[in-house]
């Protein structure tokens, strides 16, 4: 974050100026739980990046990169939302999703 | 001066006449009880092409509020009309359009809260949401009513205030009452009023603005500080506004007016309609010589402490006459009078005259003027005698 402006400086009405200026607001800070995604089985179908309420899945070419912890909150919902089943997810081990929940350590 | 016409309207009918003369961009508003002649006269001036504001009925009070705040974030000119418990619901979106530094006319015709369920007047609904960072005004009859609600469009829109404005008139008493109204013609108005060009707007696609983005505990108090730096810059502004729309009218208008105040030995301080069933009695006690005079705010919001400090301070005794309750307040007095007694401590000097309240008109209970005498003759013997019987009186009141 900049250095914090005075009441003087700032626009009225708590206006924002800029647009896109959330990116700027690191919120993935919230998050108790991530999401992490068996890349291998992944299948690339996008559900998680359309139901992603913080648009924190970062897609380049069409192919699911990961996600965006600055900006991801941890809801889980791309977790519920992912469709493709595994036996054993490749960082957890455990039978599930593509997508699957872990604590934060 | 402006060419006017003489018409008999009331004051709801003179305001919607205002309204259709100043040709908002959007009108939202609630039609129902306790809505008042306002919005349904304006709704007519619609329906009838008279003019080309775009009208939205919405399905609650909250719900105009809101979309007043929309249309005035999208830079619009917005104006509403609500009373009673209308403006209660209206209470969370209140804040947010004085927030936001939108620059909403409202008129409200007050009228007591419920309960027990009562439509008449008080100003208990305006003074509930005398916090909530709106600019407020009081009308005494038709002709102010009219007055004010030209005066608030260019109030609230002034490049150092960008704040809502309440304007606000008795209900019934003013509100349905027949008065002799001077009406401006629609182009002197129009001229007045100027267009508005909003600081920022919502549907500015080549710059977008965010409006009610969140501010924590690093920005939120910066933004308060600003309002209050913008509220404190009303009183002047109000007056440049009065005097300019005199010089149009011939009507000039202040913070507030005084009568026979100026050698007054007591003086009686009260808002809206019975200003002017007091004036009667400062006239008829003037003439069996009583040292008596009246003092009727204008602005409440911002209150302008330290004006009516100035004119007041040489009375002995001030009788306020409040038409709402501040529950839970010292002695269960009222809004006008706590404002007055902070304004006394603050740029008083540490001297000031004795103050006390005299609660009257809740729910629309008649104020006569035998009432206000006798309120005056015990400001008298308080003068003279120097002992404050009590804080906070009654007047009309059944014991």
């Amino acid at each position: 974050m900049a250095e914090l402006k005075g009441w003087k400086e700032l626009p009225l009405g708590a206006v924002v100026l800029e647009p896109g200026s959330s990116a700027e607001y690191i919120t993935g800070t919230w998050r108790s739980r991530r999401p992490v995604r068996d890349e291998e089985k992944c299948t690339h179908c996008m559900i998680c990046w359309v139901y992603c309420p913080d648009s924190a899945v970062i897609v380049k070419d069409g192919k699911v990169q990961g996600f965006d912890y600055d900006h991801c909150k941890g809801c889980g919902i791309c977790a519920h939302e992912c469709p493709v089943k595994v036996e054993a997810h490749a960082v957890t081990g455990k039978p599930g999703k593509v997508i699957q929940m872990v604590e934060e350590v | 001066m402006a060419k006017q016409i003489v018409k008999a309207l009331d004051g709801a009918k003179a305001v919607a006449e205002a309204m259709r003369q100043i040709e908002p961009d959007v009108v939202a508003a609630y039609p129902i009880t306790p809505q008042t002649e306002i919005v349904q006269t304006f709704s007519q001036f619609v329906a009838d092409g008279l003019v080309n504001t775009e009208f939205i009925p919405v399905e609650s009070e909250h719900a105009a509020m809101s979309a007043c705040i929309g249309a005035s974030a999208a830079g619009a000119r917005v104006m509403t009309a609500t009373a009673a418990n209308g403006l209660a619901l209206m209470w969370e979106t209140l804040y947010i359009a004085a927030s936001l530094r939108l620059p909403i006319v409202m008129s409200v015709v007050n009228r007591a809260l419920s309960a027990p369920l009562n439509i008449h007047c008080d100003h208990s609904d305006s003074m509930g949401a005398r916090d909530a960072g709106w600019i407020q005004i009081f009308a005494e009859n038709p002709q102010e009513a009219y007055d004010n609600t030209i005066q608030a469009i260019r109030i609230a829109e002034h490049p150092d205030i960008l704040l809502p404005v309440m304007s606000m008139q008795d209900g019934f008493i003013t509100g349905h009452g027949v008065e002799r109204v001077e009406v401006l013609e629609d182009k002197a108005v129009k001229e007045f009023v100027g267009e508005y060009k909003a600081l920022y707007s919502l549907l500015d696609i080549d710059q977008p603005k965010t409006f009610g983005a969140w501010a924590f505990y690093d920005y939120y108090f910066e933004f308060k500080r600003q309002q209050t730096e913008a509220l404190s810059k009303v009183p002047q502004v109000v007056r440049e506004i009065g005097k300019e729309y005199g010089e149009l009218s011939g009507r000039y208008y202040d913070l507030f007016s005084a009568y026979e105040l100026d050698d007054a030995e007591v003086a009686i301080v009260v808002l809206a309609s019975t200003a002017g069933t007091a004036r009667v009695v400062v006239r008829k006690l003037r003439q069996e010589g009583i040292k008596v005079g009246l003092l009727k705010p204008r602005l409440y919001r911002p209150f302008p402490g330290k004006e009516l400090v100035e004119a007041l301070k040489h009375v002995k005794v001030i009788g306020v006459m409040d038409r709402s309750i501040a529950f839970g307040s010292i002695e269960g007095c009222g809004p006008l009078f706590l404002d007055l007694c902070a304004s006394f401590y603050t740029y008083g000097n540490g001297k000031g005259p004795q103050i006390v309240d005299y609660i009257f008109g809740l729910g629309g209970r008649d104020i006569l003027p035998e009432q206000i005498e006798g309120m005056v003759k015990e400001l008298l013997r308080i003068a003279e005698t120097g002992k404050v019987p009590y804080r906070v009186g009654y007047l009309g009141l059944r014991e």
